[in-house]
């Protein structure tokens, strides 16, 4: 009992000491760059304030990196970046507890209303573009592109057990196994807006807020579909097969390339930020917008997606300009 | 007449033995299995996230790049959150506890009050995150701050609390009670100097176990709105925060195999802090039960 009793007093002597001296060291280390700051602010004006944003979970590796690189330009601002969802974003948004909502689809139209009502004028900004990617398991070697349609035939509800060899002559007799992203996402709004279109998705979907889990899914079995971000599907190159989609000019795959051009439709999908009118009135949220739109370019290609094209983020300049 | 028929016992002992020997197997292999989900999760963790465990991660904001990212806001938060849970769920959990084992008549309104606080044990956490929602962050205007997540957290694990210390009180020999008011003093001083510290081993271990969860939880937080990116620390209760779990969660669901590695350090983080806190409380008590 008592060589028990040293023990556990001695662990947590050992773990005071290793927190004290962290935490100690992190306020020391915290001074220090907030020393060097501030002989840097004396060329540029700093700012004090607070900017909110919250929104979508697949906005926000972007917003994560704009504000950790705006943060070093201007300490004073007090930045949160929370991710409640596109949904939950917009519904804060409303209640007018954030200055930016991010989200991964354009704003509905119920949303709009609710807005309206609420009294908050926004703005919408483009930020970047995601390629929604198909992708089947690696040992698939009969899916070779599929169309708009087929996608369609595949994905939505109808009563029957969906196999291989409805949607094309030729193609295995086998049951399809779905994996899709949660309702909740906006990535499947998205899908639904361009492919299911509001009709129910198959029953037998395995439905994840985790895309990794639909990852897995689809590496670990030969009849699996799925979707989901570009950059889980870049990520995971080696170990998926990506699917071509044809939207009626010839199978195109997404890639850097046909993401930015537009060339890979219908399901390049946009990624948005809302700005509230009213809080552009306050210098510290208006350059950060700016700040945004001038480095979202490099900052989303940083965490995977793909920029825009250079005259998009120009005439977003112009359109925050004309706010001001 | 022989009592005990020597034959049948002899040939009764191999399958009772063989019987006691089965059992005990499937006992320890039951023990056993626990530990091993254990170790294996143990080891994925230490060996996925130990390369980036280190001052720097501790040290640093999150980041997109994996190597330049930490957890210090998040670390910081957590710790801010437990300044204000473990004050008012111990004080609000303590005192119900007390007034329900010693004061309060046992009647169907105790006994309604009591139905509840077990109901409410078992009510999923995003319920009570939803409840501070409307209360604490909407209805009395406190925002995502630590004070609206510190008292929706308090919320959460007074349940835990009350049951534990209920217990703890309940335990407490009888004639001991006695004793002290046949020496002249009143419920409030026996309450004090009696019961308290001979159930305070018990109260604290249901109380560590409470704020361990309090620690651990995501869900309520993710509802309250609860910022994942923060460039500054919070300098008083109505400041925005970020905790732990939320850190780890948001970097799970990334598409980078770096970020996995990352979430896998900050659980390495959120578990030295929990044995932390589980130290604390052997520590006390051990401390208490010498007296007794």
């Amino acid at each position: 009992m008592i060589s028990f009793k040293y023990l556990a007093l001695s662990a947590m002597i050992g773990a005071v000491l290793a927190f004290t001296a962290a935490c100690g060291a992190g306020n020391g280390a915290t001074n220090g760059s907030e020393g060097n700051t501030d002989q840097a602010g004396e060329e540029n004006k700093q700012l004090q304030g607070e900017v909110k944003i919250d929104g979508s979970s697949t906005v926000f590796p972007i917003m994560e990196a704009v504000v950790e690189e705006f943060g070093m330009e201007q300490p004073g601002v007090k930045v949160s970046v929370a991710s409640s969802g596109t949904g939950g974003g917009f519904k804060a948004f409303i209640a007018g507890s954030t200055d930016l909502s991010n989200a991964s689809r354009p704003i509905k139209d119920e949303e709009k209303q609710k807005l309206e009502e609420a009294g908050i004028d926004f703005s919408e900004f483009k930020l970047a573009n995601d390629g929604l990617s198909i992708v089947v398991n690696n040992e698939n070697d009969w899916v070779d592109h599929l169309t708009v349609d087929e996608l369609k035939k595949m994905w939505v509800e109808d009563g029957q057990v969906k196999k291989w060899s409805d949607i094309r002559e030729g193609w295995p007799d086998e049951e399809i196994k779905f994996y899709s992203p949660g309702t909740d996402s906006g990535t499947y709004d998205y899908f639904n807006e361009v492919i299911l279109e509001d009709t129910p998705i198959v029953e037998k979907a395995t439905l994840s807020e985790d895309d990794n889990i639909l990852v897995q899914g689809v590496t670990g079995d030969k009849n699996a579909i799925g979707y989901f971000g570009f950059a889980y599907y870049v990520e995971n190159k080696d170990a998926l097969k990506i699917v071509p989609i044809d939207g009626g000019n010839g199978p195109v795959e997404p890639t850097h390339e046909t993401v930015e051009s537009g060339e890979y439709a219908p399901l390049s999908r946009p990624l948005f930020t809302y700005v509230k009118n009213e809080s552009l009135k306050n210098e510290e949220v208006y350059e950060f917008i700016k700040y945004t739109i001038e480095n979202a370019a490099v900052l989303a290609e940083d965490v995977g997606y793909v920029k825009l094209k250079d005259e998009e983020y120009e005439k977003a300049l112009e359109t925050l300009e004309a706010l001001k | 007449m022989r009592l005990i028929d020597h034959a049948k016992v002899v040939n009764n002992m191999k399958p009772r033995i063989l019987k006691n020997i089965f059992f005990k197997g499937v006992f320890f292999a039951a023990t056993m299995f626990g530990l091993l989900v254990l170790g294996i999760l143990l080891y994925r963790i230490l060996t996925q996230g130990i390369g980036y465990l280190d001052l720097q991660f501790l040290q640093s904001l999150p980041s997109r790049k994996p190597e330049m990212a930490g957890v210090k806001t998040a670390l910081i938060g957590t710790i801010w959150l437990m300044v204000v849970v473990a004050p008012v769920s111990l004080l609000l959990g303590v005192g119900t506890a007390i007034y329900l084992e010693e004061y309060a008549r046992k009647n169907q309104f105790t006994n309604f009050i009591q139905i509840n606080i077990s109901n409410l044990a078992g009510v999923p956490s995003i319920v009570f995150g939803l409840l501070g929602l409307t209360v604490f962050v909407r209805a009395l205007a406190l925002g995502t701050s630590v004070l609206a997540a510190g008292l929706t957290m308090s919320l959460l694990v007074l349940p835990i609390i009350i049951v534990a210390s209920q217990e703890a009180i309940r335990s407490v020999p009888n004639d001991l009670r006695q004793a002290s008011f046949g020496m002249g003093a009143t419920k409030w001083q026996t309450i004090l100097r009696v019961v308290m510290p001979a159930a305070i081993p018990g109260i604290l271990t249901g109380g560590i176990l409470a704020l361990s969860r309090a620690i651990g939880e995501t869900a309520p937080l993710v509802v309250l709105g609860l910022p994942l990116f923060l460039a500054f620390l919070p300098k008083s209760v109505f400041d925005m925060f970020t905790v732990l779990p939320m850190q780890i969660y948001n970097w799970t669901g990334r598409p980078q195999e770096e970020f996995h590695a990352l979430a896998a350090a900050g659980i390495i983080v959120l578990l030295i802090l929990l044995i932390f806190m589980n130290s604390i409380a052997v520590f006390i008590r051990n401390k208490f039960q010498k007296r007794y």
